[in-house]
């Protein structure tokens, strides 16, 4: 024991504390140099001073990691407590504290479990938030313009949503290019969601008026990206509604939690975003040739319609046959009274006629005259008479009286004479005037009840010869006919068409005997 | 029947308003006047659809963005 206790610190170098110190500290960093260490973070503090402390942990041990202010800002994740993490970064020792611990530049999740441990949290938080509410959900447009695509400009993925928009829709596509994995991409897409929704509208580029984010599959931690939050607050605060389309089927990241529609796949995405034209143009065919063929049945139907009704209307003829009857016979009764009248109108005209005749009535007045005259006469030479033989009695008397005295009787005489003469032509002058009054009176009557006045209304005599026709059937035996009118007569030939023919006839007969 | 000027509806609208005039038509139940209206109509619903689906045309642009990746412009894709 003394020989080896003795042996051993002779030859052992002797340290000081700080040269010990100095040496571990180079051992360490040498020796281990770049480490990455997996456990599970324990206690996190971000110093005032923007350094980062941590403790990585498993069941036995305790590492103590750090990372500068200077650091920070590169890193892709903070560490949670909890959280099991890959660290990475230089192992340091300081003599210090008799200490070593990491350095970590780079944290991320060690695990596949554990990763989805922690989506699940940020999940949670998010959603408390109400980033991932149904009410914030956007319709998406039917037929959208412009589709603006938020991927890798390079690979299958742009190809594919391209190849089926075309076999679709044709649209106008903006791609924006973003790296899909790896540190840059989340903030490459969050940017990329806000700078289409700041481009205003009808500028060029043009503002899609649907956004879609695509990434091909692959790992957990490639799709990662999508899982950060400031893609998922930055896809829910889009304004332009967005379909996520990140990995396959299986995949679900924090994206399409935000998104207003989530597809299974890039090609699902372009199906979703737009319609079949195809399929449109045939629908719309459909409906144009439904539109047509309603509006003729509806036609056909309504003229169906109209042809029944007027079946059941009855007939024009019908509805004015017993009218039209009766305007026959009334019109017949008319005539036929008229006729009448006239015709009795006349025979009173004749009759009052026959003793109106201005010939009878001027010899009966000559004859009155006459008898005046011949009394007027007679009556003179009786005077005359009675004078002479007054004047025979005169002379008788002269002879006996004072011829003063019998002139004076005879003065006296001759004007009494005079005087019943005066009286008597006057009274003669009245008689006649009267007469002539009278006679005028009654021409009057007799000229309105003439037939003249009938004729001024329309109506027409028709004569053959001296008599008056008032039947068709004498009419039509009359050789001709001669029709008075208001202002006067016409003669017509008066045969009907096949009595004309036998006329002409006769006619000709006529000529070839006189020739 | 809504009155919206036909060429300002969308594609979507007018397909929808289209499908309820074909449908009304059909259903015979609207007066001869009105379906007289109604088909004229429908014949400009169909002729503003068709418009719409004539304007197919595929375009493909990227945007070009600067260091800070900010949006600078576009490029034409050309899409195989």
């Amino acid at each position: 024991m003394d020989l080896f206790e003795r042996i051993s610190g002779d030859n052992t170098p002797e340290f000081t504390v700080s040269e010990i110190a100095g040496r571990v500290k180079r051992l360490v960093e040498s020796e281990l140099g770049w480490v990455r260490v997996r456990g599970e973070v324990g206690r996190v503090v971000l110093a005032r001073s923007g350094h980062l402390y941590f403790d990585l942990k498993d069941d036995r041990s305790v590492l103590s990691c750090m990372t500068w202010k200077s650091q920070v800002p590169a890193l892709t994740m903070m560490p949670e407590e909890g959280m099991e993490v890959i660290a990475e970064g230089k192992m340091t020792a300081s003599g210090f504290q008799s200490r070593f611990s990491l350095n970590a530049e780079r944290i991320v999740v060690a695990g596949e479990g554990a990763l989805m441990a922690m989506l699940e949290r940020r999940k949670k938080k998010l959603a408390a938030e109400g980033l991932f509410d149904e009410v914030h959900k956007k319709p998406l447009p039917y037929l959208p313009s412009v589709i603006g695509v938020i991927t890798s400009p390079q690979g299958v993925v742009i190809r594919d949503i391209l190849h089926r928009l075309r076999e679709r829709f044709p649209r106008e596509v903006v791609i924006w290019p973003v790296a899909v994995q790896g540190d840059a991409c989340a903030p490459e897409v969050a940017r990329a969601i806000a700078g289409f929704n700041a481009l205003p509208p009808g500028g060029s580029p043009p503002r899609p008026d649907l956004l879609i984010v695509a990434r091909g599959g692959g790992s957990i931690e490639d799709l990662w990206g999508f899982n950060e939050e400031v893609v998922a607050r930055a896809a829910a605060a889009s304004e332009i509604p967005l379909v996520s389309a990140v990995g396959h089927e299986t995949d679900t990241t924090l994206i399409d939690f935000a998104a207003d529609r989530r597809a299974p796949t890039p090609t699902a995405a372009a199906e979703i975003s737009v319609p079949v034209r195809s399929e449109l143009l045939a629908d719309l065919a459909d409906h144009e040739a439904r539109l047509s063929r309603s509006m003729a049945r509806s036609m056909d139907t309504l003229r169906h319609g109209i042809t029944a009704l007027a079946r059941l209307l009855p007939q024009p003829e019908a509805l004015l046959a017993n009218p039209s009857q009766r305007l026959d016979r009334a019109s017949e009764t008319l005539s036929r009274g008229l006729d009448h009248l006239v015709e009795r109108k006349r025979g009173d005209l004749v009759g009052a006629a026959s003793g109106l005749r201005p010939a009878l009535f001027k010899s009966r007045l000559d004859r009155e005259i006459q008898l005046l005259e011949h009394r007027t006469s007679s009556l003179s030479r009786g005077l005359r008479h009675a004078v002479d033989r007054k004047n025979e009695q005169l002379s008788a008397l002269v002879a006996r009286l004072s011829v003063r005295q019998a002139q004076t009787q005879v003065r006296q005489a001759r004007g009494d004479l005079d005087q019943v003469s005066m009286r008597m032509a006057k009274a003669i002058k009245a008689r006649l005037a009267r007469l002539a009054g009278r006679l005028q009176a009654l021409d009057r009557t007799r000229a309105g009840l003439g037939y003249k006045a009938t004729l001024a209304r329309g109506y027409a005599i028709i004569r053959s010869g001296k008599s008056v026709l008032t039947k068709s059937e004498e009419a039509r035996h009359a050789r001709s006919l001669e029709i008075e009118f208001q202002d006067g007569r016409i003669k017509v030939s008066g045969t009907t068409g096949a009595s004309r023919k036998s006329g002409t006839s006769r006619a000709r007969t006529d000529r070839k005997t006189q020739s | 029947m809504s009155d919206t000027s036909v060429g300002k509806m969308s594609f979507e609208d007018a397909m929808k308003e289209l499908e309820s005039v074909v449908g009304m038509l059909e259903a015979g139940e609207v007066p001869l006047e009105d379906s007289v209206k109604l088909y004229e109509r429908g014949a400009a619903l169909k002729e503003h659809c068709q418009k719409k689906l004539a304007e197919a045309e595929e375009k493909v642009a990227r945007i070009t963005l600067d260091a800070e990746g900010r949006p600078t412009g576009t490029e034409r894709v050309d899409a195989e």
